[in-house]
């Protein structure tokens, strides 16, 4: 790995190993459904073996037999228990507005219709099996009809924004080169290794709850407002989550029914569904089309770009990823017309799923791009370089920064790309065709309000606590260093605490604003402290007394002036009292709008998140870029696709953690392998039911897909980001890398896929 | 899973005596032989086989995973692990084939685990007959109906199928055993016999829950394969949509005898299209005492799906299997004898 040039020699920029990483591999992390409780209940859900209708009947008989039965929950048990909460999408809590178990109606495959509790799981597991459903079914809609394109809707309920500007369709009309196709993306599920567990235990009226969240806060206010509760009586725990990407962000509807049970029994009770059930008890990427046309001059200037996108969603929520607002914004462009329709059936709601809107929106345009490169006999790096743009199209606002091609260099160099001979199928290694593909990363720099208490104690340790999470992403080991930089005291020293809703509130692990909201709050945090310290010192008769407050640092467990002077962070403590100094930050991002400045905190506090999007900030837009290259290997007769080579260079701001960034980095470049050659959640369009529910038969790459895979950090400064200039990367990694591949089989065979994923038989 | 009995079988006549009084064989038979476990356990926690006694033959390892190399060929215990036999240096060397097809095979942990007779009979990846919330499974519940006709088939077979049943056989190492000609020895109630592998597995027909030719209480106790000319010059091509751990899309296990060229003997068997380990007869007869060149080699590959049916999303497979079978032919060509 290349050492990032933001290091600065202070903590935040060290290559660091994860903190937690230890506890991590030697099974000590305590993930929510490891915490013993005395007594504990099994729960296991019966779910819908239909996609639309009624329950007519359930029989329970046979599985209240199961020796170890305690309870089973349905509709006639738990109707009207549970409160009908908004959507997180629509500025609420849960992952969708269907209400299982609240009437017979069926909504969707795998809906939750029961829920069995037994001593043991095993008991639970084989009453759930006895539970006999009697269903009125009714012909569901599977996804999208046959038919391209799609319905185009009148006008969007929630509509965004459809970004246009000019004339879109004359320009196209009279472009010297024109691509005009469809692309579509398939159903994916997120599958996080960790199931979608819920532990749920009472104490008199307060309520615990143990789940795998990606938002503490906006699970205990959403569960709260499901079951009338006053919030404070509800705290979550979730210190560790092992994977979530998005999965995990909102309220899901087994919560309030696994409380429930554990209220009917007054004791602890614990769900872990299995694999299958968690392709219907949570979100999922649902499947998208796209309409893209590209006219361009001769040079390959673009003059017309037209982007519209088709998405499902469940029957009564109008879930959308709508990410023409990124493709809109990309390149420069005079004329763009975009526009997001949604297509409802008999399925769950989809969610976020990470980088919800550019994964499938982004691989759209990239491939036009590169279409439109290939209509135009040129390079496609230069015909991005022709297109860069340091203003959004749209409104002109600038860019705060943009380095998309001097990533594009960076990459092509370490790829090699100048080797490419351009000509489809020129490139071989005996029996195996080459081919080579890029294609643009980007990501909104989202920013979010977060609080942070701090606090540092005379012997140099230092406490940070956050109700943050670590999804896996390493904010752990970026928050320890921020603080040990700006406390001056050795990593080791910083305690992290994260993943409980007792915790000062901190906003959704989503839209990759974490590190950057966090760790603004707890530099804040820190930099209190600091003052305070400082303070204390130049009003003293010490080393530094009447010094200027604000040159004096903390370093080395010191408090430092700029002349040498320094006085032990012992000394300096132990001047403002006995104990460790203490101090609460509240962050507002400086790029906030006026409402957030005011309500921010409070929202934050009720379980909102108030994000402000990268791509909606008043002056400018900020986003963090990327290019990703791409090798194919392609057998001549038997067409299997596989994928030895990957070179991506990122340029997102100041980069706090090394190490788990970088990490970050390359699982998303793998992961847009999987989604451009393997992962699609199948459907039985008969029955609207998902059939690959597992990992047996929902593939994802294994080890020996994965070869090379070089992360490449390019230098970037940006203050107007936020105070410590950094721009989110969680889900750069993965946008881009499915046109890369793509484009990549056209260079290797000239077969242009547009239908992902990639397979064999497409290539027959 | 629902609650069974267990017993440890501490020599076979008794492993035998446990399972021979029951009616029913296959499928949803009361009584079940427990080796490796990898996948009779695995269907049992999803509630598809609902055993309500296991006989764990695991304490008959000692006399039932030799691993024997001799002159006139070599010998495999049923309880022969894979990852053993797929190591042993003379399988490697004179039998690459059998080698290949258990190395290519799930993953080193299941490989460890897994016997060879119970890799054999192992049970389709259907997602209908593995998720019994699908009524329709023939091979689940007999007389149901087959919802993969019509449904989600991409990997579903093209040969071999019936309006019953179109599961594909997902194994690897029976190929391999066909290739050879290998014969299994069964030992039962009725005492020892003995056929070619090619004769264990039954096609669906109208029967698609009895996969295979075994008797109550019978148990696979060896593989025999013979030394004979093709099985050097031999191995298995897997084509699949991941790298490993992952069932064949299509494969081929090819050996060839060739003399100057010319096709003097040779054995197919396919993998990943068929509903049965499946042995391609009519791509043997066009390659005997050809010159195995790209032509003849397409030649065989077009017998040999000759007689496919396709069910709409595995449209494609006959042009992949021809592709793999014409692939593993030529590659098997270049083999040193």
């Amino acid at each position: 790995m290349n050492a990032p040039t933001t290091f600065d020699g202070g903590m935040i920029g060290r290559p660091t190993p994860r903190i937690d990483g230890r506890l991590k591999v030697t099974g000590t992390a305590c993930y929510p459904s490891d915490f013993p409780l005395e007594d504990t209940a099994y729960a296991y859900l019966v779910t819908s073996a239909i996609a639309r209708g009624r329950i007519k009947a359930i029989h329970l008989e046979e599985a209240q037999q199961v020796e170890g039965v305690l309870d089973i929950l349905t509709y006639e048990n738990t109707k009207g228990k549970v409160r009908k909460v908004r959507a997180f999408s629509g500025g609420g809590y849960t992952s969708t507005t269907i209400m299982p178990m609240d009437s017979p109606k069926v909504w969707h495959d795998g809906q939750i219709v029961a829920v069995v509790v037994a001593e043991t799981y095993e008991a639970a597991r084989e009453a759930a099996h006895k539970v006999h459903v009697e269903y009125d079914e009714r012909k569901p809609k599977p996804g999208f009809d046959k038919r391209r394109p799609q319905p185009r809707q009148i006008s969007n309920p929630l509509s965004s924004s459809d970004p246009q500007t000019g004339d879109a369709e004359t320009a196209f009309q009279h472009a010297d080169v024109k691509v005009e196709a469809y692309y579509t993306t398939p159903t994916q599920h997120h599958n996080p290794i960790e199931l979608f567990t819920t532990t749920c235990t009472w104490s008199g009226d307060q309520l615990t709850i143990y789940e795998p969240s990606q938002f503490v806060h906006g699970l205990k206010n959403g569960v709260a407002k499901q079951l009338n509760m006053n919030p404070e009586k509800v705290r979550v725990i979730s210190p560790f989550v092992g994977g979530a990407f998005g999965s995990k962000a909102a309220l899901t509807p087994r919560t309030a029914f696994v409380a429930l049970a554990a209220k009917r029994l007054n004791r602890p009770v614990k769900l872990v569904p299995t694999r299958s059930q968690s392709f219907d008890v949570s979100t999922y990427r649902a499947e998208t089309q796209h309409l893209v046309k590209l006219g361009a001059d001769r040079n390959g200037r673009l003059t017309s770009l037209h982007h519209e996108g088709w998405e499902v969603s469940s029957r009564p929520d109008n879930y959308k990823v709508a990410g023409t607002e990124t493709t809109s914004l990309l390149y420069a462009c005079p004329n763009i017309y975009t526009k997001v329709h949604i297509v409802h059936a008999d399925r769950n709601t989809p969610g976020f799923m990470r980088s919800p809107a550019e994964v499938p929106y982004v691989y759209a345009l990239e491939s036009a791009m590169d279409e439109l490169a290939t209509a135009l006999g040129m390079d496609p790096v230069e015909l991005r370089r022709i297109n860069d743009t340091m203003v959004n199209p749209i409104d002109q606002k600038p860019y705060s920064s943009r380095a998309l091609m001097a990533c594009y260099d960076r990459a092509a160099e370490a790829f090699g790309w100048s080797k490419r001979n351009p000509e489809p199928g020129s490139m071989h290694d005996g029996d195996w065709l080459i081919g080579w593909g890029c294609a643009t990363a980007c990501y909104p720099t989202n920013v979010a309000p977060a609080q942070a208490r701090v606090t540092l104690a005379p012997n140099g340790r230092a406490r940070v606590q956050t109700a943050g999470h670590d999804i896996g992403t390493g904010a752990y080991t970026a928050i320890a260093l921020t603080a040990a930089d700006r406390l001056g005291v050795p990593l080791e020293n910083v305690n992290v605490e994260l993943g409980d809703s007792s915790l000062p509130p901190a906003p959704v692990a989503g839209g990759s604003n974490a590190t950057a909201s966090i760790c603004n709050a707890v530099a804040m945090a820190c930099d209190e402290i600091r003052e305070r310290l400082a303070q204390g010192a130049v009003h003293a008769d010490g080393q530094l007394a009447g010094a200027d407050p604000g040159d004096l640092r903390l370093s080395q467990g010191k408090l430092v002036a700029p002349d040498g002077k320094s006085e032990p962070l012992k000394e300096a403590i132990m001047r403002l009292g006995f104990g460790p100094v203490e101090a609460h930050a509240k962050y507002t991002p400086e790029i906030a709008s006026a409402p957030v400045k005011l309500m921010g905190h409070k929202l934050i506090e009720g379980g909102i998140s108030a994000m402000t999007s990268g791509s909606s900030v008043k002056d400018h837009v900020q986003y963090a870029f990327g290019a990703e290259f791409v090798e194919v290997r392609i057998h001549k007769r038997t067409r299997e696709i596989r994928v030895p080579r990957i070179v991506g260079a990122f340029a997102a701001g100041r980069i706090v953690s090394p190490t788990t960034a970088r990490s970050q980095l390359l699982g998303g470049l793998i992961w847009g392998v999987a989604s451009a050659l393997h992962e699609a959640t199948e459907i039985d369009e008969r029955v609207a039911r998902y059939v690959n529910d597992d990992l047996a038969e929902y593939l994802i790459p294994v080890c020996a897909d994965i070869k090379d895979v070089e992360v490449i950090f390019v230098p970037e400064e940006d203050h107007q980001v936020n105070a410590l200039g950094i721009k989110g990367l969680g889900e750069l990694g993965n946008v881009g890398t499915n046109a890369a591949v793509a484009n990549a089989v056209y260079h290797a065979t000239g077969r242009r896929i547009r239908d992902l994923p990639i397979r064999i038989e497409d290539l027959l | 899973m629902r609650p069974f009995s267990y017993d440890r079988a501490h020599d076979l006549a008794s492993a035998i005596r446990a399972a021979s009084a029951q009616v029913e064989v296959q499928n949803r038979a009361p009584i079940q032989f427990l080796a490796g476990g990898t996948n009779l356990l695995d269907l049992m926690k999803i509630d598809v086989m609902r055993p309500e006694r296991l006989v764990d033959i695991n304490p008959l390892e000692d006399s039932l995973s030799e691993i024997v190399a001799d002159g006139d060929g070599l010998r495999l215990g049923g309880l022969a692990r894979m990852s053993t036999v797929a190591h042993h240096p003379d399988v490697e060397k004179n039998y690459p084939v059998l080698s290949q097809s258990l190395k290519l095979a799930a993953s080193a942990q299941l490989r460890n685990m897994a016997s060879l007779a119970g890799n054999v009979l192992q049970r389709t990846r259907c997602s209908y007959f593995r998720d019994v919330s699908w009524g329709a499974c023939n091979k689940r519940e007999p007389g149901s109906g087959c919802a993969a006709i019509g449904g989600v088939n991409r990997k579903h077979a093209v040969l071999g199928t019936s309006p019953h049943c179109i599961a594909t056989y997902p194994g690897d190492f029976a190929q391999a055993l066909i290739a050879l000609d290998a014969t299994v020895e069964i030992t039962g109630p009725k005492g020892e016999r003995r056929i070619p592998v090619h004769e264990l597995h039954r096609l669906p027909g109208d029967t698609p829950h009895i996969e295979n030719t075994l008797a109550a209480g019978e148990i696979i106790t060896a593989f025999q394969i013979p030394r004979k000319a093709w099985a050097k010059r031999s191995l298995y091509l897997k084509v699949r949509d991941r790298e490993s751990y992952e069932f064949a899309v299509a494969s081929a296990a090819v050996a060839l005898d060739l003399a100057d060229g010319v096709v003097r003997d040779v054995r197919i068997a396919l993998g990943g299209v068929a509903t049965i380990p499946w042995r391609a007869v009519a791509a043997e007869e066009v390659l005997k005492g050809k010159p195995l060149t790209e032509d003849i080699a397409r030649s065989a590959a077009e017998a040999a799906f000759e007689p496919a049916r396709t069910h709409g999303e595995n449209d494609f497979k006959p042009e992949l299997g021809r592709n793999t079978l014409v692939r593993a032919l030529l590659d098997a060509a270049k083999l040193e004898a």
